[in-house]
């Protein structure tokens, strides 16, 4: 599939023409909003002339089978420089941009643009056959809806976390305190929610109706789908695998990630932010939740779901999904680094007569680096960090909080570091015992 | 006398509905005193605490989602067998020939977005600091809840017995087989060796006993039917009546001190 086949076009055309449509009415409502209730006719004209109008002019063009794409090279150079990496790299600096701009683009007009342009780009991307077939499986459909509602949503608590945190600097406390008046929950919640499950409902048999659910052929033991992927909402872990053997990425750190959550209100002792959207007054917590929800669990979905093809391979938003697509592993265990690049000498290896407990040292000689390393990690780490940038959380939280926060936290890291490290010097393990099913 | 009038002072009405319609203030506070299903909201709140744009309403339209594929699941089930025979034909079936197929589509279209809401849920009280005292304990039930809503989407997913179910829970029960100690592949499993003889072995590990075989089978289609249908939901249901009287126990919706 790397021409595209007019029917293709067609049938996406339709799509597009009435999805143009409805971002061209969605435009002309909010122009219609901005100048009746705002009374800002300075900003409906723009949303018009920028938005609406624009928007219009695609649909007849999509409607008659002629949807506007993007150019092939453009296509052609975000096939070429995408890969694990660059798209790791773009989606940390992008949310990294967000955060620290963050009272830049929570504007209204800031936020709007944004929107408008991720459609106009969705739109023009959709008109890629390779692009399309992976974005409308329908079980990848719903992902689609997450990064959208993410997108919103985030968007929505920054603004108010942002507004309240310029609020709390005058003294004026949080936005959410002035609406401390008692209300009766009859009719005021009441009606809320029952216009909430009505337009759900309508909602869901929109989304019935329109989208067919997936039915493939009849199970088959023995013949194995290539990529096979496990549901969507596992593709993170699914992801993890390229990092850590399924010990870890399967079983331990998603234990972790259970138990990590459950444990966050015994550890956070912050007593600020409670029952307001703030920022600064619990910046920490923030940072540390958002990095691991957002950067680590989300994106990892989206480009476990995305990018990765056949073999688990990455493969660009616009490239076509070739099973054939070799890439050369050639990661090395640090062990190897260590005795055979680093001492020019072979592994240790027990003499084949040795007993069983030789044969333990030895491995445990050979992985001395590694061993070393982690045990460094997780036992020098903590106490190193409560003397100096924890040192106020140790004495807040007493020994077994901050253990367990520190020890926490060395596990999230665990798996950027473990990234890096394969990205920079080809590691593969730090630890390989092999022998005991227990690589790291 | 209206049609209208004449109901609600039939014996019948009032001995459903105990007092007139809440027209005024005294009887919208009775109706959420003496009306079951109303009784689980306090009769009044703060006024943020039913902005939409504080709560995002995401754990009502989870419950909601919770309740559409409650219904949906118990009428698929009056179609859907689960044995190798017939589980992928009466899918099928769904699609092709019965008329209310559509049921598919929204128990799964519902399941799917159950998944997105309640993340969205956390969200929402993690950057409002909900968590924090006297909610600690409400926020535990609701990482479990998170856990058994993704428990319940998997089981789910291997129901249709198609390519993409049984490959997708193949893959993410390979997992079981790495659990320390306990599983066929995992680190350590060699503890488990007694005299001689080791303990774990392809049919004995963890992923045996999730799947009831040494593979995706007829055994696991039935154990992960009847976690599907009966046993999580079972848990779901205690744990969110819980979740919900925690709600109102710990002081309602969270707010600015
Ligand atoms: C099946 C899943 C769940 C359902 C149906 C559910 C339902 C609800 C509902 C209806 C509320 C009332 C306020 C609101 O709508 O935001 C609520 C509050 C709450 N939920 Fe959940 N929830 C679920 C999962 C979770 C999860 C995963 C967490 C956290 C990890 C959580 C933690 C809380 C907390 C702490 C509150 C109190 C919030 C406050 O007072 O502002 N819940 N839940």
């Amino acid at each position: 599939m790397h021409g595209t086949d007019p029917g293709f076009l067609q049938s996406i055309g339709t799509f597009l023409g009435f999805y143009y449509l409805f971002i061209s009415l969605m435009n002309s409502v909010m122009a219609l909003y901005l100048w009746g209730k705002k009374g800002r006719p300075d900003l409906a004209i723009a949303v018009l002339v920028l938005f609406a109008v624009p928007f219009l002019m695609l649909s007849p063009f999509a409607l008659s089978g002629q949807p506007p794409g993007l150019p092939t090279w453009f296509t052609d150079t975000v096939n070429a420089a995408a890969n694990a990496v660059v798209y790791t790299a773009l989606t940390t600096g992008a949310l990294v941009l967000l955060y620290l701009c963050r009272s830049f683009f929570v504007r209204k007009d800031v936020a709007w643009v944004m929107l408008n342009v991720a459609l106009l780009l969705m739109g023009l991307s959709m008109t890629n056959q390779n692009f399309a077939l992976i974005v409308t499986k329908p079980d990848n459909v719903p992902i689609v809806g997450l990064v959208f509602l993410l997108g919103f949503f985030t968007w929505l608590a920054t603004a108010k976390a942002v507004e309240n945190d310029d609020r709390i600097a005058r003294g004026l406390g949080p936005a959410e305190k002035d609406d401390n008046e008692k209300v009766l929950v009859w009719p005021d919640l009441v009606y809320t929610e029952l216009i909430c499950m009505v337009a759900l409902t309508a909602f869901l048999l929109v989304w019935a109706i329109g989208l067919p659910a997936p039915l493939e052929e009849p199970a088959s033991s023995v013949k194995t789908p290539n990529p096979s992927k496990a549901p969507w909402y596992f593709l993170g872990l699914q992801e993890m695998l390229v990092y850590y053997d399924p010990w870890m990425a399967g079983v331990v750190l998603p234990s972790l990630i259970v138990f990590g959550l459950m444990a966050i209100p015994y550890i956070d002792f912050n007593k600020l932010g409670n029952g307001y959207y703030t920022i600064k007054e619990r910046r920490f917590s923030y940072l540390v939740f958002q990095i691991g929800f957002l950067d680590l669990w989300v994106t990892l979905i989206i480009l476990g779901t995305f990018l990765r093809g056949p073999n688990w391979n990455f493969f660009g938003p616009y490239e076509f999904w070739d099973p054939h697509k070799v890439l050369a592993l050639n990661n090395v265990d640090l062990s190897e680094y260590f005795w055979v690049r680093g001492l020019n000498q072979g592994l240790p290896r027990a003499p084949v007569d040795a007993d069983g407990l030789t044969k333990f040292l030895y491995i445990l000689l050979r992985e001395s680096p590694g061993i070393v390393l982690v045990l460094l990690y997780f036992l020098a780490l903590p106490p190193l960090l409560a003397t100096t940038i924890f040192r106020r959380f140790l004495a807040k939280m007493g020994f077994i909080r901050y253990m367990v926060l520190a020890n926490l936290l060395l596990f999230m890291a665990a798996l950027p570091l473990k990234m890096i490290l394969r990205w920079t010097v080809n590691l593969k393990y730090l630890v390989a015992i092999p022998e005991y099913f227990l690589n790291f | 006398m209206s049609l209208g009038e004449t109901i609600r002072n039939s014996q019948i009405w009032k001995s459903v509905f105990r007092h007139p319609m809440p027209l005024d203030r005294r009887n919208r506070i009775v109706v959420m005193l003496t009306n079951f299903f109303l009784h689980l909201h306090p009769v009044s709140m703060k006024k943020q605490g039913i902005a939409l744009s504080y709560t995002w309403c995401m754990g009502g339209v989870t419950f909601f989602l919770f309740l559409v594929e409650t219904v949906t699941g118990v009428l698929l089930m009056f179609y859907y067998r689960p044995t190798l025979e017939w589980a992928y034909n009466d899918i099928l079936a769904l699609r092709d020939v019965t008329s209310l197929g559509i049921l598919r589509e929204l128990h799964r279209w519902g399941a799917h977005a159950m998944v997105i809401t309640v993340w969205l849920h956390m969200y929402r009280v993690f950057l409002t600091g909900s968590y924090k005292p006297p909610r600690e304990f409400n926020w535990v039930v609701g990482v479990i809840l998170l856990l058994l809503t993704l428990l319940l989407s998997f089981t789910g997913y291997l129901l249709p017995w198609d390519q993409l179910a049984i490959w997708a829970i193949t893959v993410g029960s390979n997992m079981a087989r790495a659990t320390p100690i306990l599983g066929y592949e995992g680190p350590l499993q060699q503890l488990l060796t007694v005299e001689g003889i080791d303990m774990i072995s392809d049919a004995s590990d963890a992923r045996f006993g999730l799947l009831g075989a040494r593979f995706v089978g007829e055994e696991t289609l039935n154990r992960f039917y009847v976690l599907h249908c009966v046993g999580i939901p079972l848990a779901v249901s205690l744990l969110l009546a819980i979740h919900f009287w925690r709600v109102r126990k710990d002081g309602g919706i969270s707010g600015p001190l």
